[in-house]
């Protein structure tokens, strides 16, 4: 029998990536030099797979040779790779680690334009996921708790005057809306 | 009031086109923002954020861009802003491999992953490790064994994660840290458990007692984290695989302990790794495979996905007992999730017994439809297998095969249902004449040229050797009636075919043919023709060389030789037998084909198609001066290696044919880091009927590099029971001794050294490139009048199946089976096997082999040749 027994090794996730409803990137990352070396075809890869995607929500999918597990918000599209051997499950518990840590982060603003409003955050977010394919942590709490930049975490004092300015718009924004 | 509106104006217009129009100029100018001497976090953090997305988009910076705003960026580490230092982390990691000089950051960050701010430490130490390398390293090894046990879990993840990054760099000084992962491993924290065991068992993975112990103590002591479980599983696993004792050991009842794991992943890990274990038998097989079972069931889609996955590949090789779930995978065909409904039709089809495949391929049917083009060809494959492994249901499954074949669908769909009908009328010969009319009703109505053609091509290879092959006419005159020319062109050669096999029926296709020469197309007109022509001369000759068995050769080749041939203004007319020959495929290589599809429901991306190794070889060949003059490539051989594969010194040898010579290249691996090779040549020691021509040395090998050197041989001319034969062969070279670490050599001066080589054989097989006969029958005849004939009788003691000998002998002679001889039917005892071949120098040769089995294999090889010495050497060489 073929034998599909895993190396045991750290190196993981194959590749992460945030997409918008036009199959844009808005971040990526690929941790395998083998696994499409070059941004052409990473593109490539990633708008094949939002095709296949986009409209089914079926949460797994095997496509050029990799597993690929996915989650979907309005106009947000969250995919987590790893190898067709992997065990789908571990891939599944940092898609929903990603997901849930954004989800935070923004405060359940699951929006591109929120996204990109806070793309710092949400880049170390992601680097607090994985670096270089191996899962670093996979509990949303303690993720959010190391990018730990909520506004209302830090005392009024030490905020920087750019977040209170922020957090006045955000209410401001309320008011208005009420 | 009105500043902060129209601000905030602004802010929600650009809110989603911040990042739309950026340009890495524009970014890197805004940059320079980061050399003011008081940093405002404020402005830098979008800047340097706009960075770094432009760096995620796939936009690259130069050596000199990315070293500028590395500088530029260092001098952030003067604000206090936790996001702008965050971000700046980020940012040296990403321009750590383009930048220059990063190592200039090594004090800022290691100031940070000392100090008291545990929020930068643990991002810090990754950050460092990313610009560290092997001489920095030991700087820093003190703080680094002080982070993998500190009290921060953070902190000690990011160390022990870097420290296995870096083993790639650096791995003796990693090594070093052993015991400070092994602390870690007791940790409370799950994530550090797992980091800790996988640089754990990373360093002590060649130890095997070192992971023996390992494995024994982490065992007993239950793992928290269940990312650390599933690791250890892999461990586990890993050994009992290498280990040659049985299943009952301590380690495969962990494994099997873990099936109760209250983690659903490690309970899956387990399963896993006892379906993929080797030696697992049924009875051990029984509780993964109810665990899996389970999970069919429940409302996560990965773990139904996981579950049908791997109870695909149990039913590779334990059919039997993933019957039990048949009834879990027959709810699974309907689920939402396509990739998980095929998979458990595949499934299903690779365990269904023969019994049960009507009633599959009726479910099947009920939903077909309603799935994409992609898993129909998924399908289709599987139905493939199944008709190959129960050849008696092919009606049914041709039936169902054809009904696919009307319904709507793309022409990959449809060529790979045309391919499965084509390979079960190969397969079985009861099934072909069904198989043909499904066809023929097909491409009365197909709107794909290239799938019609092929059909085409199929009808006039097979039609004519079946019952009745009247039938066929009219389907294919049809075609030239009703479609556009190029399937009109193949219909013309197909109805061709069948004149020139059935002589009954040649009267009428003339009288067809004739009409087609009225034809509003050339390429029709001319095929009509040229085909009406040769009929007309009623010569059985005639017939096989210009219809039945056209061109034998690559056609790649045959186009780069017409090209060469137009730009070189000469009389002499083209010799198409200076053109390479084009080799089909062995049987192994088609096998191989089949088991690869079906297994995974998407290949990886497409790849061109290949070249013959003929082509590849040539085109190198042709680069090398004193080659050139040789001729065409007529074969190259299989790799031979000359030295066991752990040596100082590895030498593998590729024979390549011409006609008259031989080329012998020797590609050779310098395995030693402190010897520079020089002057590498190969002295060979041929017996006296060979002519050494020329020698090409390899100048230079350093190390761990391959380098190539050539001999060329002349065959001997007279005497061609000569030109087998087994030559010594000894490499010699020039040694300099040299720094291993920077490969220079110490002084100027080498020393002549030799190396003994295993003996070169060159054999029959070298010298002849299989060529496939469709008929071979017609051939033989043909043969008999102007060929040679050679007859001798051996008997094979050494083999003791028919299968085997067959296989020795074509692998011997290197030719092609004929009509699928090379498969011997189970339970006989007697066998014939028929060859075709071309010997250098084109000379064409056909083998019959017949074969008895008693007490060994008995054979009686006839030789048919129209070269007298090339069939001697034949039964001379056998035996």
């Amino acid at each position: 029998m073929e034998g599909y027994l895993l190396e045991p090794t750290l190196y993981t996730i194959k590749g992460i990536a945030i997409l918008d409803n036009d199959g844009n990137r808005i971040l990526a990352k690929y941790y395998d030099k083998n696994v499409f070396p070059t941004a052409k075809e990473q593109k490539t890869f990633e708008k094949n797979l939002f095709n296949k995607t986009h409209r089914a929500n079926a949460e797994i999918i095997m496509l050029d040779g990799l597993t690929c597990v996915y989650r979907s918000n309005v106009d947000l599209f969250f995919y987590v790779m790893g190898s067709s051997h992997e065990n789908e499950l571990i891939l599944m518990s940092v898609l929903n680690c990603l997901y849930d840590s954004v989800s935070q982060i923004l405060r359940k603003n699951m929006e591109k334009r929120v996204v990109l409003e806070s793309l710092d955050i949400v880049m170390l977010a992601m680097d607090e996921i994985c670096d270089g394919g191996i899962i670093i942590d996979a509990d949303s709490n303690s993720v959010v708790s190391r990018v730990a930049l909520r506004n209302d975490d830090i005392p009024i004092g030490e905020q920087t005057v750019a977040q209170v300015f922020q957090s006045a718009k955000e209410q401001l924004k309320w008011s208005l809306l009420k | 009031m009105s500043s902060f509106k129209r601000d905030k104006k602004e802010e929600e217009d650009g809110g989603i086109n911040l990042f739309q129009n950026i340009e890495k100029t524009t970014v890197l100018q805004e940059a320079r923002v980061f050399n003011e001497t008081s940093v405002n976090p404020r402005k830098c953090t979008p800047i340097l954020t706009k960075l770094l997305y432009l760096l995620n988009q796939g936009e690259s910076l130069s050596v000199k861009e990315a070293t500028d705003v590395f500088f530029a960026m260092t001098k952030l580490f003067q604000s206090k802003d936790v996001i702008l230092r965050r971000m700046v982390y980020l940012g040296i990691k990403e321009l750590s491999s383009t930048a220059d000089d990063v190592i200039i950051v090594t004090s800022s960050l290691t100031k940070d992953m000392t100090g008291k701010e545990d929020i930068y430490r643990a991002a810090a130490i990754r950050a460092l490790c990313s610009i560290t390398d092997a001489t920095m390293l030991q700087a820093i090894e003190r703080y680094m064994k002080q982070a993998i046990v500190d009290r921060n879990s953070a902190v000690s993840s990011a160390a022990l994660v870097s420290s296995l990054h870096m083993t790639r760099m650096a791995p003796e000084v990693v090594k070093r840290w052993v015991n400070e992962a092994q602390e870690a491993i007791n940790s409370d924290n799950v994530m550090v458990q797992y980091h800790a065991l996988g640089l754990l068992y990373h360093i002590r993975k060649t130890d095997r007692l070192a992971v023996t112990k390992l494995i024994a103590r982490l065992t007993r002591m239950s793992l928290k984290s269940p990312y650390a479980a599933c690791m250890l599983i892999r461990i586990t696993a890993k050994l009992l695989e290498e280990e040659d004792s049985g299943n009952d050991t301590p380690y495969f009842e962990f494994i099997e302990s873990c099936l109760r794991h209250k983690s659903e992943m490690v309970v899956y890990e387990a399963a896993h790794a006892i379906v993929n274990l080797k030696r697992t038998t049924s009875r051990e097989l029984a509780p993964a495979v109810s665990v899996l079972q389970l999970f069919c069931g429940s409302p996560k889609p990965t773990l139904r996905f996981a579950a049908v996955r791997t109870l695909n590949q149990v039913a590779i090789s334990h059919p039997a007992a993933v019957t039990a779930c048949n009834l879990d995978l027959e709810n699974l065909i309907t689920d939402s999730n396509r990739s998980i409904a095929t998979l458990a039709i595949t499934t299903l089809l690779k365990t269904g017994a023969e019994s049960s495949v009507d009633r599959l391929m009726k479910q099947i049917a009920s939903f077909v439809s309603e799935i994409s083009d992609e898993f129909k060809v998924v399908v289709v494959q599987a139905i493939k297998a199944l008709a190959l492994k129960f050849p008696r249901k092919h009606s049914t499954l041709m039936n169902f095969l054809s009904a696919m074949l009307r319904d709507e669908g793309g022409l990959e769909y449809k060529a790979s249902i045309a391919d499965t009908i084509i390979t079960i009328i190969e397969d079985n010969p009861e099934a072909k004449e069904s198989g043909l009319a499904h066809l023929c009703e097909f491409i009365e109505d197909c709107e794909h040229v290239s799938l019609a053609v092929r059909i085409l091509h199929l009808l006039g290879r097979e039609g004519p050797k079946t019952k009745q092959p009247s039938r066929y006419i009219r389907f294919i005159y049809n075609r030239v009636i009703l479609e556009c020319p190029s399937i009109r062109a193949a219909a013309v050669s197909a109805m061709a075919q069948f004149g020139a096999s059935c002589p009954d029926l040649l009267e009428n296709i003339q009288v067809l043919l004739a009409r087609c020469q009225m034809d509003s197309d050339d390429e029709v007109r001319d095929r009509a023709t040229y085909y009406s022509n040769i009929l007309s001369r009623s010569d059985k000759n005639l017939y096989n060389n210009y219809i039945i068995d056209t061109l034998q050769v690559s056609i790649p080749s045959l186009e780069r030789s017409l090209k060469e041939y137009t730009q070189n203004q000469t009389i002499q007319p083209f010799d198409i037998k200076s053109v390479p020959l084009a080799a089909v495929p062995t049987s192994e290589e088609r096998e191989k084909k089949h088991k690869t599809e079906g297994m995974l429901i998407s290949q990886g991306p497409v790849r061109p198609p290949p070249v013959s190794r003929e082509e590849n070889f040539a085109e190198k060949l042709a680069a090398i001066p004193g080659i050139q003059q040789l001729g065409p490539l007529f074969r190259s051989s299989e790799v031979v290696e000359l030295t066991e594969s752990e040596t100082e010194y590895f030498v593998r040898c590729i024979k390549h044919c011409f006609a008259h010579h031989i080329v012998l290249q020797f590609d050779c691996l310098n395995t030693l880091a402190d010897q520079l090779l020089e002057n590498v040549r190969v002295d060979l020691d041929p017996n006296e009927n060979f002519e050494i021509l020329a020698e090409i040395p390899c100048e230079q090998l350093h190390y761990n590099q391959t380098g190539t050197t050539y001999v060329i041989l002349k065959f001997p001319d007279d005497d061609l029971t000569s030109c087998v034969g087994t030559f010594g062969a000894v490499l010699k070279f020039v040694v300099k001794d040299c720094d291993p670490t920077t490969g220079i050599p110490d002084c100027e001066d080498g020393y002549e050294e030799e190396y003994m080589l295993e003996d070169l054989e060159v054999t029959l097989g070298d010298q002849i490139q299989r060529v496939g006969k469709v008929n071979w029958a017609a051939a033989w005849d043909k043969a008999a009048e102007g060929s040679v004939e050679k007859e001798d009788t051996y008997s094979l003691s050494s083999m003791n199946t028919l299968d085997e000998a067959v296989k020795n002998i074509i692998q011997f002679l290197g030719l092609a089976a004929a009509e699928r001889t090379d498969q011997v039917p189970e339970g006989k005892s007697t066998h014939t096997l028929l060859l075709s071949g071309v010997f250098r120098g084109g000379i064409e040769i056909l083998v019959r082999a017949k074969l008895a089995l008693a007490d060994g294999v008995t054979m009686q090889l006839t030789v048919r040749s129209p070269d007298d010495s090339v069939a001697e050497l034949i039964t001379s060489s056998v035996g």
